[in-house]
């Protein structure tokens, strides 16, 4: 009962933060002065004219009130500035755009999960020999340079000297073949190598400070083998805070990278945004703020709750 | 039994103690050693760190120092030396072909010729030192002739045509005249020039060409020799200088008379130095690039430490502001606690849920292209210093209801009092430890910004690591050097911050050593 009790507060408290967060956000992008570019062939006049049907220069209370109707009725406005996208509902270009960067993600995770944490335990257990020390070394490095710097290193190694993959994602909507997820590939492996590194540091981390609690000393007088009491003992009570780290990066899969999108030419929804600020198309960024907002504030709120979940010693709420 | 009873002891029992004999508590031989001495000590035994710090001295000093020694500007550029290779004076003083402004090159009989023939005629070889491997390639039936040579990047323009008044004409032949180097070579013949429409206004076929299915071919004669189609001497060039080319007993013109003035052939390496030392004065004494250039001719050493001082200068202010608003917001929240700090608490929540992506598109949006750095500046303070602020609450939380902080209250402390000369002096280590770690957090942020062209930095005279790589990603596969050095630069940044504060927070907090957040 405490945790549902936990759960309704932190959703409501939730809703309110990304409410208050839209609300802001939505009167600075009414605020700017609306700017229309037109290309060759057409009308500035008419497009001036549908934005004014849809009530883009009433008063901004009024717009939020017609913008929050809209938005129930699945409608989050149309493009404008991008040629491309023009008189499109942006919901609809917003899902397409989804897939390849969600893809990407998802398959980074599914790399980064089990090497980071086959690195982290490897190094644990042993510790301060040389695999600890390389492993450690080696995560120092990858942490601390950017991601850009590999993935420049990863596009000019394997996709140029030794060709190896395609340099940049090709397009087109089969992002099931096999020649496409060859293209996706050093995105992936860019995104990867940082998300291997954090988890194998935080790995080696908990699992350091557990090797050397007293149960575990208690787990071996039973008579316990050092793996047994290890992986029956150590590695679970390790990833309790590992965990829901993994959830987290489930969540925040969606909103992906903005810098590495834009190295391998990922159609996706990072090239959206990016394209939505530089033509000033505010439908477009408006619900895509709401989107990086939602996703972020939906990642921080699934960690906290399964904390609880999976260790029912942690009773969040409890009194 | 002794009589004990002193009561009259004649004068002359008595003695002076004499001075010396005086016992004073003895003075400490060493020197004490405080809370910042102490960290100082355990630092400097981590060797990882202090060379990390010796590295960032290093790098701060080429940021300082490089735009103030270096010729070039930020604003300097030049199209004919776009794309240049990295070049150094110490491997061009030893004969190394490495870091030499030369790149490999395979290329077939007329392009090599091109090259070679470029060498031959002005004595600045494209080619290095004019030394070449052939080789033959099969396919098939068909063979291939290959040349295999170093292209030096700064001779390979050769010469070009320049449409020059009368004026600038005669102030080349005076450059010329006081110096004895050859800038201007004979013009060619128009009717010889090679016919493709690629070619037939490239300067530097000076030699005889003919042209077969739009392609030019060099034309040699009976000895295989370049035969030169150089204009027959009309004396009607203008040209007065003494300094002519080799076997020129007036036998070439020097230049075509046009409405505007004339038509020359100039070599691009020559011609530069002239202009930079002769006409502009501007401190460039010859073409020579560090880092090389970018695409639009700008040289990399200057570029890269002037927006590396950028970056830096951004960074401490950033870290310095959030450091006095985190410290004192989460003074207060830590201190007073109960509902203020719920409701400040609260607050910060809400700051911090916004991504950092939207406050400075927002920003940029509002504040117009002109203020940039104004709105990097104030994104960086609207949510910069809220994990400031959470760790100096943390802090206040555990030191506030100790015995210290009774004791001072006790005496009539003000709660101010309390705050920043009890509380907070204790806090500081971990404080300047997580300040030191934002610095690369801001570095690395700005620079993906300015990458992603969220923020355009290059403007006028500043640029920024991150311009720098973006605008040379197109030309990763083709010129490499582009992204090498503001890419090494950056990682070495990072990397030595790292460190840095890693051994830092085991100075100030050795009981966390080991222990990675």
């Amino acid at each position: 009962m405490y945790m549902f009790k936990y759960i309704m507060k932190r959703l409501g408290l939730m809703l309110m933060t990304f409410l208050i967060i839209m609300i802001m956000c939505f009167v600075l992008i009414k605020l700017l002065p609306i700017v229309i570019n037109v290309s060759i062939g057409q009308d500035a006049d008419i497009i001036k004219a549908q934005i004014e049907a849809r009530g883009y220069y009433d008063p901004i209370p009024v717009q939020f009130v017609n913008y929050i109707k809209r938005i129930f009725q699945g409608d989050f406005g149309i493009g404008v500035n991008m040629p491309e996208y023009r008189n499109q509902p942006v919901l609809d270009v917003f899902l397409e755009k989804l897939p390849p960067t969600i893809l990407i993600n998802i398959y980074s995770v599914l790399i980064s999960v089990p090497v980071g944490l086959g690195l982290g335990i490897l190094a644990a257990l042993k510790k301060n020999k040389w695999q600890d020390h390389t492993i450690s070394t080696a995560v120092m490095i990858v942490i601390s340079v950017p991601s850009y710097v590999y993935a420049f290193l990863i596009q000019y190694l394997f996709c140029f000297e030794l060709g190896w993959f395609p340099l940049t994602m090709n397009s087109g909507y089969d992002y099931f073949s096999p020649s496409m997820f060859l293209s996706m590939l050093p995105a992936v492996f860019s995104l990867s190598f940082g998300s291997i590194a954090g988890y194998a540091r935080f790995t080696r981390a908990e699992l350091t400070e557990v090797l050397t609690s007293e149960f575990m000393l208690l787990a071996r007088t039973k008579g316990l083998t050092r793996s047994q009491a290890t992986v029956r003992h150590a590695l679970r009570n390790a990833m309790v805070p590992i965990f829901p780290m993994i959830i987290g990066e489930f969540i925040s899969v969606l909103s992906g990278s903005l810098v590495i999108e834009k190295i391998f030419a990922i159609p996706g929804v990072g090239k959206l945004y990016l394209d939505s600020i530089n033509t000033q198309d505010y439908d477009f960024f408006m619900m895509l703020s709401g989107f990086y907002t939602f996703v972020g504030l939906a990642a921080g709120i699934v960690i906290d709750i399964s904390y609880g979940i999976i260790d029912p010693r942690i009773r969040m709420g409890a009194k | 039994m002794e009589n004990k009873n002193y009561n009259d002891i004649p004068k002359e029992m008595f003695e002076f103690a004499s001075v010396g004999d005086l016992k004073h508590d003895q003075k400490l031989d060493t020197k004490p050693i405080g809370y910042f001495k102490d960290a100082f000590l355990r630092f400097r035994k981590n060797k990882g760190s202090v060379f990390a710090a010796i590295i960032i001295g290093l790098l701060v000093l080429y940021a300082i120092i490089a735009p103030l020694v270096s010729q070039f500007t930020v604003s300097y550029n030049d199209v004919y030396f776009r794309y240049t290779l990295p070049k150094s004076p110490i491997s061009e003083a030893l004969g190394l072909d490495f870091w030499d402004g030369c790149e490999e090159k395979e290329l077939t009989q007329e392009m090599f010729y091109y090259y070679y023939a470029m060498g031959e005629e002005t004595g600045h070889n494209a080619v290095k030192n004019q030394t070449y491997s052939r080789y033959i390639k099969k396919d098939g039936l068909k063979a291939t002739t290959y040349y295999r040579f170093r292209l030096d990047s700064y001779h390979s323009n050769g010469v070009v045509f320049k449409n020059v008044t009368a004026d600038e004409y005669a102030n080349i032949q005076k450059y010329q005249d006081e110096t004895g180097v050859q800038v201007i070579y004979p013009i060619t013949e128009k009717s010889k020039r090679p016919t493709s429409a690629q070619d037939s206004t490239n300067a530097n076929y000076w030699f005889k060409t003919y042209t077969e299915n739009g392609k030019t071919y060099v034309d040699f004669d009976d000895e295989g020799n370049f035969e030169n189609i150089y204009r027959r001497y009309t004396g009607r060039d203008g040209y007065t200088s003494t300094v002519r080319v080799e076997g020129d007993t007036p036998e070439y013109d020097y230049a075509l008379a046009n409405q505007t003035g004339y038509e020359i052939r100039v070599n691009y390496y020559e011609y530069y130095i002239y202009y930079h030392t002769y006409v502009l004065n501007d401190g460039i004494s010859e073409p020579m690039f560090l880092f090389g250039t970018t695409n639009y001719g700008q040289d990399i050493f200057t570029c890269l430490a002037s927006g590396a001082r950028f970056s830096f200068f951004l960074a401490i202010v950033v870290t310095l502001v959030n450091f006095t608003v985190g410290a004192i917001y989460g003074a207060i929240e830590g201190y007073y606690g109960g509902k203020t700090d719920l409701i400040m608490e609260r607050i910060s929540d809400l700051l911090s849920a916004v991504p950092f992506m939207i406050v400075i598109t927002l920003l940029k949006l509002h504040m117009g292209s002109a203020s940039n750095v104004w709105a990097l500046l104030i994104a960086f303070f609207v949510t910069g210093w809220i994990g400031m602020a959470n760790s100096v609450r943390m802090q206040f939380y555990r030191f506030k209801n100790q015995e210290y902080v009774l004791a001072a209250r006790t005496l009539g402390a003000s709660d101010r009092r309390i705050m920043f000369k009890h509380i907070f002096p204790n806090s500081l280590g971990t404080l300047i430890t997580s300040s030191i770690l934002a610095i690369p957090s801001v570095i690395f942020s700005e620079s993906s910004l300015s990458y992603l062209g969220i923020i355009n930095l290059s403007t006028g005279n500043i640029t920024s690591i991150g311009t720098l790589l973006s605008s040379a990603q197109p030309y990763l596969t083709t010129y490499p050097h582009m992204i090498l050095f503001p890419a090494i630069f950056i990682s070495l940044l990072m990397l030595s911050f790292n460190l840095f504060g890693n051994g830092l927070r085991d100075a100030f907090n050795p009981s966390l050593r080991g222990a990675e957040d």
